[in-house]
């Protein structure tokens, strides 16, 4: 479809979603699957360090608060509690690697301070 | 009520099909350039090329024909056409293909040539697809869909949003009488004891964990190095937050929901011969190896969860992309079917998530054309277990 000038004014395009202003509702920074987890997933773009993140625990709906210590990319982890090298970390409730590195409350998890135990 | 049926093409063996395609099948590698050759005169067929068929031998060779012959079985294809280098093992796959009762035919190519074989095989295929193109879709129960699942390029948000709704689908669905496959042998490692329980019978989980250490002893520990190479989880996995394999398992095992129980275990591309409910199949964690094994084991159907977007599609089976990820979402949305990325925000419940997936597996099952099919994305990878003689 085009449009001629002359004929009037275009439609106004609605901005793509990502564009457009988010209202400030609760949207949650960290998700956690488990109440025995340890770490958390960022679900936001570009969180930063010392945010003053709300936390939703998916199994029951509850919140908390943490403070992020690191900036973290969307999809990686940060830590609910002070984990020390050796310490197995807690995902959906399950085992699914240790620490290969002290991990302060708040900081980023990857691989650099986890790793597997099976490979 | 809505969602209980859809559109589909009734198979002489009573199988639905979603899509209806004629299909150009080379036996081997070697017989691709015919095929190619038929499709390219023939508007409208399909060739399916493939890299293997030649010197294979034993359980290899076995699985080659499995795959062949359950491609052009399955119900979305209309019609094929087979071609291979000599007549004996073109027969073959042409009789396996003919029992499902659909219009099949065969030519090979040796004291013939490529030319002649070309003209008489696009005769054919364009009589076959005068005869399909006048089929129509008909109502079916939703009991008739055969839906399968895989993800790839999975993150964090894979386990949070994607993969869980593919799991409250089949919660949904597997009561009403589908087929459920599920697979990726080595991605359930860190989860195998969880994905044992969930067996419908202690026989079945056993079954399982052999299956699984199998796997791991024959495949993984016969040829890993220190790690497994930035495999598994794969480069991409780690980019989107996936730290180990441990972790990606878990999330992996989201995809079969709260609810289902396996009833089988399947070899790869093997067809599920228990009645409806879900399957397990050993099977790579490689995207295009596991979709194309679960087409020919006869999947209509496939649920892709994605989390830094993987583009993969099947020459046959539509391939439904959906992603939790907003950043995948924004930065390769031509290549998503569904957004569910309002789980994260919490816009969106798991139940009103799963509800979308089957819309919109129904809307597909009825012919919207998936973002992998209109890309043109038609991976057909064979899985090989060794080498050849």
């Amino acid at each position: 479809m085009y449009y001629i000038e002359d004929f009037g004014p275009r439609p106004a395009l609605k901005a793509p979603l990502h564009e457009r202003v988010q209202p400030p509702v609760s949207i949650p920074q960290l998700l956690v699957h488990s109440r025995k987890d340890n770490v958390g997933v960022v679900v936001v773009e570009g969180l930063a360090a010392a945010t003053d993140m709300l936390c939703v625990v998916t199994e029951d709906n509850s919140d908390f608060r943490l403070t992020s210590k690191q900036a973290a990319p969307i999809g990686h982890k940060i830590a609910l509690k002070d984990l020390s090298k050796g310490d197995t970390i807690v995902k959906y409730g399950e085992d699914i690697g240790k620490a290969i590195a002290d991990i302060k409350k708040g900081e980023h998890v990857h691989v650099h301070n986890i790793k597997t135990k099976r490979w | 009520m809505k969602n209980e049926a859809f559109w589909g093409y009734r198979r002489e063996n009573g199988r639905v099909g979603v899509r209806n395609h004629v299909v150009i099948l080379p036996v081997d590698d070697i017989s691709n350039a015919a095929c190619e050759a038929v499709a390219a005169n023939i508007k409208g067929t399909l060739a399916l090329p493939h890299a293997y068929g030649r010197l294979q031998f034993g359980e290899d060779l076995d699985l080659h024909f499995r795959t062949i012959i359950g491609t052009g079985a399955n119900p979305n294809v209309a019609a094929c056409v087979v071609i291979g280098i000599e007549p004996g093992w073109t027969k073959k796959v042409v009789d396996g293909i003919a029992k499902t009762g659909k219009p099949v035919a065969g030519f090979s190519i040796e004291q013939t040539g490529d030319i002649n074989t070309i003209a008489k095989a696009a005769r054919q295929a364009k009589d076959f697809l005068h005869l399909v193109s006048e089929q129509h879709r008909v109502e079916c129960p939703i009991a008739d869909l055969w839906i399968s699942t895989k993800c790839g390029e999975s993150d964090t948000t894979s386990g949070c949003g994607a993969n869980p709704t593919v799991g409250n689908m089949y919660d949904k669905l597997m009561p009403k009488g589908i087929y459920g496959v599920f697979g990726e042998t080595s991605e359930l490692t860190g989860a195998e004891h969880l994905c044992k329980m969930r067996a419908a019978s202690p026989e079945i989980g056993d079954k399982f964990l052999r299956t699984f250490e199998a796997y791991q002893n024959d495949v993984i520990e016969q040829f890993k190095t220190s790690d497994l190479s930035e495999s598994q989880p794969t480069k991409g996995n780690i980019e989107g937050g996936l730290s180990t394999i441990e972790e990606k398992a878990m999330g992996n095992l989201e995809k079969i929901g709260r609810e289902v129980q396996y009833i089988d275990v399947l070899g790869p591309a093997e067809a599920p011969a228990k009645g409806p409910g879900m399957y397990f199949m050993d099977s790579s964690s490689a995207a295009a190896e596991c979709v194309t094994l679960m087409a020919a084991a006869g999947y209509a159907v496939h649920a892709f969860p994605t989390g830094q977007g993987n583009v993969i599609g099947h020459p046959i089976v539509p391939v439904i992309k959906l992603t939790a990820n907003p950043r995948t979402v924004r930065t390769m949305s031509e290549h998503i079917d569904l957004d569910v990325s309002g789980m994260l925000r919490r816009e969106l419940t798991l139940s009103q998530s799963g509800d979308a997936l089957i819309d919109m597996i129904i809307r597909t099952a009825n012919g919207r054309v998936t973002a992998a099919e209109a890309l043109g994305h038609r991976e057909f990878v064979m899985t090989k277990l060794y080498r050849s003689a």
